[in-house]
């Protein structure tokens, strides 16, 4: 059980940060707390894929040899999947980690900038009206004000 | 009748993807243009022609065969596809009518909603949340969806936002929006990192076939799964995760009700189908347990308690929007009986449902920017100063509550009938009496408005102020046409119902 846990440490690591960014945001009232969470947990999904992404014994997907290798690695850049498998066995025999991951997660990245960037600015709007960042107390002030507004009708 | 001959031939070639770009560039252009008057006219524009293009791309469907459009010319699976079929070209057409009817209906609204100063940026998000939302439906690469998926929900969250300026709740609104929206997205997208790590590809026809080979895959595809249902569920507002919807519903400016309200949760559905139907398969046992039991449970259970909680709500568009809860749950339940009958009906209910909702929350709308009321009491003697807004919300109401006639009865009947062929009789039971609570919340509101009185002002009686015409225009368009689906004028039903049919073919693996 605990080789296991060893072996395949980054999914301890992917489970143990979507469980406590999930935590933060259901728990917390503090608005920011909140994105502080919402980060935390999309933060675990990154590294989810980088780990899916790993052949074990993989070498970084780059073609290393430029001179004599370099007809090859056109070929490797033209051919269809199945003639770059033929292609990369028959040359060198390495063994390449999967790069597609890693290029998803950088658009998932730029993704969860622009999240927690549009959530920043909605809190700052909050602060500005209500003048606190606290969900309790937002809740209060509206029942309050929207009450009056009522009785004043 | 085939109107084929109207479009050129580079809207079935190049069409696809002009869908998406053409509102993704003007978002952009609109941003960054100095005079702001113009924002409206060009975001007309883009919505008009690419309701051209996708009625072209219907046609082509209708009437001819898919259409695969492969970006910058890379074939899938390594190059990203766009694929118009019966299932999505009659959401793309959805979409890009109702995005068109909205910007109509915005031009006055805005002027009581909006900022001058705002005005430019509003377009520019409501175009890029429309892009987003075409591009969903258009892809055939699951990691697109996802950045679709963001890219309208991040808009989305803006628009909702800019509702502070008539009702600050709606900054708490967009708040809790973005958070669970976010949630949801990220739910999918773990969902489809366990997809890849099953299938190693990412376009949806190739996983398709691998899941298909493997008979449903390992654990992994199955909990992969269970994040796509959870993650789609939040934006589709499936019932005990639908907690957002009345709040962003409530607060958001008018026309963004009335946009998101018929076309993003649809959206989601849409892919909800895609991902159980095509991508996997009702045939694997753990889908068919998913359907039977947890998709069915919520639409079951989300038909009679949101439309309980629709009838104890004072404010009017709190009513519709847990309406629209309710409805999505008949949508569900119809994909969850999962035979050829149950999707068409599922899914042609998730077209009527669009429109009578954009009817009923355009005429809300309009009550809002001459009166600037939306509670219920507020709504007396509305037919005696605005009898054709309260005529056409009386239509939509009709039609929501499945009048014979109407839009909403032709969906409910086949709806009856899918749920009746395989003898779920609890479940017609349960259309029937949340039906019957439509009638309430529906009714409460009709009858204020018929047999109340007008409050007088300065005790002068009322004098009639009519709705401008741009909004007139598309509530009784959205209106008429409920009724000619009802009444199956023009062949428009019969079209709806062959559309819907067709869709279920392609699902249940037909053509496409």
């Amino acid at each position: 059980m605990l080789s296991l846990l060893l072996d395949q440490y980054n999914y301890a690591v992917v489970i143990i940060l979507m469980m406590t960014g999930l935590y933060v945001v259901f728990a917390s009232r503090n608005l920011i707390k909140k994105l502080v969470g919402l980060s935390i947990f999309q933060t675990s999904v990154f590294l989810l894929y980088i780990t899916i992404g790993k052949v074990s014994g993989g070498q970084p997907p780059i073609v290393e040899s430029h001179g004599s290798d370099h007809a090859n690695s056109e070929t490797l850049l033209f051919a269809s999947i199945g003639e770059v498998d033929s292609v990369a066995q028959s040359s060198s025999e390495v063994l390449y980690s999967n790069p597609l991951p890693h290029v998803l997660i950088l658009t998932a990245i730029v993704v969860g900038v622009a999240t927690l960037a549009i959530g920043l600015s909605l809190v700052v709007r909050v602060r500005e009206v209500y003048g606190t960042i606290e969900e309790d107390k937002i809740e209060e002030y509206d029942r309050i004000y929207y009450k009056e507004i009522l009785e004043r009708q | 009748m085939s109107f084929m001959p109207l479009f050129p031939q580079w809207i079935f070639e190049q069409g696809p993807a002009f869908l998406i770009v053409l509102p993704l560039l003007m978002g952009a252009i609109i941003a960054i243009l100095p005079n702001r008057s113009m924002a409206w006219w060009f975001t007309f524009f883009v919505t008009l022609i690419c309701t051209y293009t996708a009625f072209g791309l219907f046609q082509h469907i209708y009437f001819d065969s898919f259409l695969l459009y492969t970006m910058g010319g890379w074939a899938p699976p390594h190059g990203i596809s766009l694929i118009v079929d019966g299932l999505s070209a009659p959401i793309l057409l959805l979409i890009s009518v109702m995005a068109m009817l909205t910007v109509i209906y915005a031009l006055p609204a805005s002027i009581s909603e909006i900022e001058p100063k705002k005005r430019g940026p509003f377009y520019a998000a409501f175009l890029i949340c429309f892009a987003g939302l075409m591009g969903m439906v258009i892809t055939g690469d699951a990691f697109n969806v996802f950045v679709f998926l963001e890219v309208s929900s991040i808009s989305t969250y803006a628009l909702v936002a800019m509702g502070a300026a008539r009702d600050r709740r709606s900054l708490a609104a967009a708040y809790n929006y973005l958070i669970m929206g976010s949630i949801g997205a990220t739910f999918f997208v773990i969902g489809l990192g366990f997809l890849f790590m099953e299938t190693g590809t990412l376009n949806m026809a190739e996983m398709s076939a691998i899941l298909s080979d493997l008979d449903g895959g390992t654990r992994v595809s199955k909990v992969g799964y269970g994040f796509i249902v959870v993650g789609l569920g939040l934006k589709i507002a499936m019932f005990p995760l639908h907690t957002w919807l009345p709040r962003a519903y409530a607060y958001a400016p008018t026309k963004i009700t009335i946009f998101l309200a018929s076309t993003a949760t649809k959206a989601a559905i849409y892919l909800l189908l895609r991902f159980t139907f095509t991508v996997f398969d009702p045939s694997f046992d753990y889908i068919s347990i998913m359907l039977k039991y947890l998709i069915v449970g919520a639409a079951v259970v989300g038909m009679v308690f949101a439309s309980f909680q629709a009838i104890f709500q004072s404010d009017v568009r709190r009513v519709l929007a847990y309406s629209s809860v309710a409805q999505v749950g008949y949508i569900l339940l119809g994909i969850g009986i999962a035979t050829s009958s149950g999707l068409a009906a599922g899914y042609l209910h998730l077209l009527n449902h669009a429109i009578i909702k954009g009817c009923l929350f355009i005429s809300v709308g309009a009550f809002w920017y001459r009166f600037g009321i939306t509670r219920v009491d507020d709504f007396s003697g509305l037919f005696k100063t605005m009898p054709l807004t309260m005529g056409a919300f009386t239509l939509g109401g009709l039609s929501l509550i499945g009048v014979p006639f109407t839009a909403g009865f032709v969906s409910k009947v086949k709806l009856i009938l899918a749920a009746a062929e395989q003898e779920m009789w609890w479940a017609v039971l349960v259309i029937v009496f949340s039906s019957v609570l439509a009638i309430v919340y529906i009714g409460r509101i009709i009858m204020a408005a018929y047999f109340g009185s007008p409050p007088k002002i300065n005790g002068s009686t009322f004098t009639k102020n009519e709705a401008p015409f741009m909004m007139l225009f598309p509530m009784w368009a959205l209106g008429l046409m409920s009724i000619a689906i009802g009444l199956n004028a023009f062949g428009i039903g019969d079209t709806f119902v062959s559309a819907s049919e067709i869709a279920a073919s392609v699902l249940l693996g037909g053509r496409g």
